[in-house]
């Protein structure tokens, strides 16, 4: 380690103001603070730095992200080894059947997306942002396992741009990439992003002949009224399937356990906001229960009970790692828990009462980002009128 | 310089004050028609030809209009026109027409249209009216035809309705991107436009 930063300290002059490589300052100064403290300290004033800055907010956010992750890649191989009936259970033979399957993909969109925020800060003249960090792994994880790689690079690119660098580049965006990333897939190509044949890998091998891919609320979706959620060979899902998350989905999503651990890293670091997440919690659970109370056939999810309609698809993980990004969420609290509240009882109505979308947590998140400024702009507001109300009343 | 002032109305609607990107006008119907070529180019045709008239009569008639009653007269003469249009394509390319539906009879309310008799044609003679109408409609028709490009050929994989990209890349897994059929994603590309007349024309920038 000391030889490196040696090394790395003896090039550094080249990438000083003056130097040969001026231009690539910000390349050089990313890679060198991603491997070092930085030894600056400020000029002048008294300042108070926090040492989490945003690399180790971002890092944080990964490790929590991690569980959702290993686990996800185990269930795309056990997903596949199922659908092509394979008795054979091996835990890493599971996790890295699962793990090469969606290599190429996290690499496409960190490649593709790090890649367009080192070119606009070369351009700007600005340090690079660390907002990528978490986008690449997110997206990859919210996109189902067979997505082609080129459709997840012109995606990525499509959302790093134009929810984000347009904006000002990272802690501008007022959308959250990840989610600008798979509406961009969802509504290009969406023979790709939902149905049956998609969120199960079969490779080249066949199927057995019990085998069906779809979802559980694909299933209900495409139903006519209550009926027994399966797995995809046709194995009816108890309560416990669900909750550990052993259906094909989004790779990252489906595991609820996985997702509270990661919720449970977010909270204890500080990191995600509870608020946000216990009003997404309780929108999304009343308003599950209105649904379910009177369900109808007209709508087929309705008929599912609110901890089922909790516990399915990317609900759990839109409202854990989506809703609370802070850069597109409410500042205020009063705001965040609106926003929460919104997010969650938008995601079930989208979801039971718009038979064409399926799922709805990432529309509702990303419905709740745009008004996200206007729900602040109101609190403020309030409290600035009932102040002055305060104000006046003593006056008189 | 005589002459190129004579000129003036007819090029700068072209770049330097073009209706959909500088005066942001006409908005509605380039998110409309964009989808294919072939409608893009029928409606550049049609909004020039009625822009242009209808600059000229508003023009003729400028010192005779009451100023309190003058957009129910832009609009007796705009709506006339239109009326003609419309009947002129249902004649000749019914096909055109169904595809545009709508949108030929909306042309009365296009702001471009509007927006150029109260601004040019009240105050300016017939000759230069004229001009101005056929540049506004052309640098309304340039944007179209720029957007309609980008969605059909990402789109379809079209371009007037000819195979552009070939049936193997197809085979290779490539797949037309269907958000570029639908209207949000016009209003990226006139986005991109904007930005990239902006970025040469640094006088534009705000």
């Amino acid at each position: 380690m000391k030889g490196l930063k040696r090394n790395i300290d003896k090039i550094k002059p080249h990438f000083e103001k003056g130097g040969k490589f001026e231009k690539l300052h910000s390349v050089f100064d990313g890679f060198y603070t991603f491997l070092f403290t930085p030894n600056e300290t400020s000029r002048s004033g008294v300042h108070i730095h926090d040492s989490n800055d945003s690399k180790r907010t971002m890092i944080t956010v990964v490790i929590a992200l991690l569980p959702c992750c290993l686990f996800g890649m185990w269930n795309i191989g056990l997903q596949h080894f199922m659908a092509i009936g394979d008795p054979d259970r091996d835990l890493f033979r599971l996790f890295f059947y699962g793990f090469f399957a969606v290599l190429p993909q996290i690499l496409t969109a960190y490649i593709v997306g790090l890649g367009i925020e080192f070119i606009v800060a070369q351009m700007r003249g600005h340090e690079i942002q660390e907002g990528f960090l978490v986008s690449g792994i997110l997206i990859p994880m919210i996109c189902p396992v067979d997505t082609p790689c080129w459709m997840l690079a012109v995606a990525v690119a499509f959302a790093v741009i134009f929810a984000k660098e347009v904006f000002g580049g990272t802690g501008y965006n007022f959308l959250n990439v990840a989610l600008v990333t798979r509406a961009f897939l969802f509504f290009s190509y969406p023979s790709k992003m939902s149905g049956d044949n998609v969120f199960v890998q079969l490779g080249a091998q066949p199927a057995v002949d019990s085998y069906s891919g779809a979802t559980p609320l694909g299933q209900l979706a495409s139903s006519d009224g209550a009926t027994t959620l399966t797995n995809i060979l046709g194995d009816p899902l108890s309560a416990t399937d669900i909750f550990f998350g052993l259906y094909p989905g989004s790779w990252g999503e489906t595991s609820t356990f996985c997702i509270l651990i990661g919720a449970a890293i977010l909270l204890l670091t500080g990191m995600g906001n509870w608020r946000i997440m216990l009003s997404a919690l309780l929108g999304g659970f009343f308003m599950a229960l209105i649904a379910h109370n009177w369900a109808s056939p007209l709508y087929p999810v309705s008929y599912l009970t609110p901890f089922e309609q909790l516990g399915l698809g990317g609900f759990m993980f839109a409202i854990v790692f989506m809703a609370t990004d802070p850069v597109t969420a409410c500042r205020t609290n009063i705001g965040k828990y609106i926003y929460g509240a919104l997010i969650g009882m938008i995601a079930i109505i989208i979801r039971v009462y718009n038979t064409g979308y399926p799922e709805g947590a990432m529309l509702s998140v990303l419905l709740m980002n745009c008004f996200a400024p206007l729900i602040d702009y109101c609190v403020v507001n309030s409290n600035i009128r009932r102040r002055q109300r305060r104000i006046t009343i003593k006056n008189s | 310089m005589n002459l190129k002032k004579t000129f003036l109305p007819l090029f700068n609607p072209l770049s330097k004050d073009n209706p959909v990107i500088v005066q942001v006008l006409g908005i509605c119907s380039a998110l409309a028609v964009t989808a294919k070529m072939e409608p893009a180019l029928v409606m550049t045709i049609s909004v020039t030809a009625v822009l242009a008239l209808a600059n000229v009569v508003i023009s003729l008639l400028r010192n005779t209009i009451p100023s309190s009653i003058r957009i129910i007269v832009q609009l007796v003469v705009v709506a006339a026109l239109v009326v003609v249009v419309d009947q002129v394509l249902k004649a000749w390319n019914y096909e055109i027409s169904k595809a545009l539906s709508v949108f030929i009879g909306l042309i009365i309310t296009n702001c471009i249209i509007m927006g150029r008799l109260e601004a040019f044609a009240l105050n300016n003679r017939p000759w230069p009216s004229f001009l101005d109408g056929i540049g506004n409609g052309l640098g309304y028709g340039i944007i179209l035809i720029i957007v309609s490009f980008f969605r059909e050929l990402f789109g379809s994989g079209t371009l007037f309705g000819c195979q552009i990209f070939p049936e193997s890349w197809y085979e290779a897994g490539y797949m037309n991107n269907g958000m570029m059929i639908l209207p949000p994603m016009a209003l990226i590309v006139v986005a991109c436009i904007i930005w990239a007349h902006r970025s040469i024309n640094k006088d534009l920038q705000e």
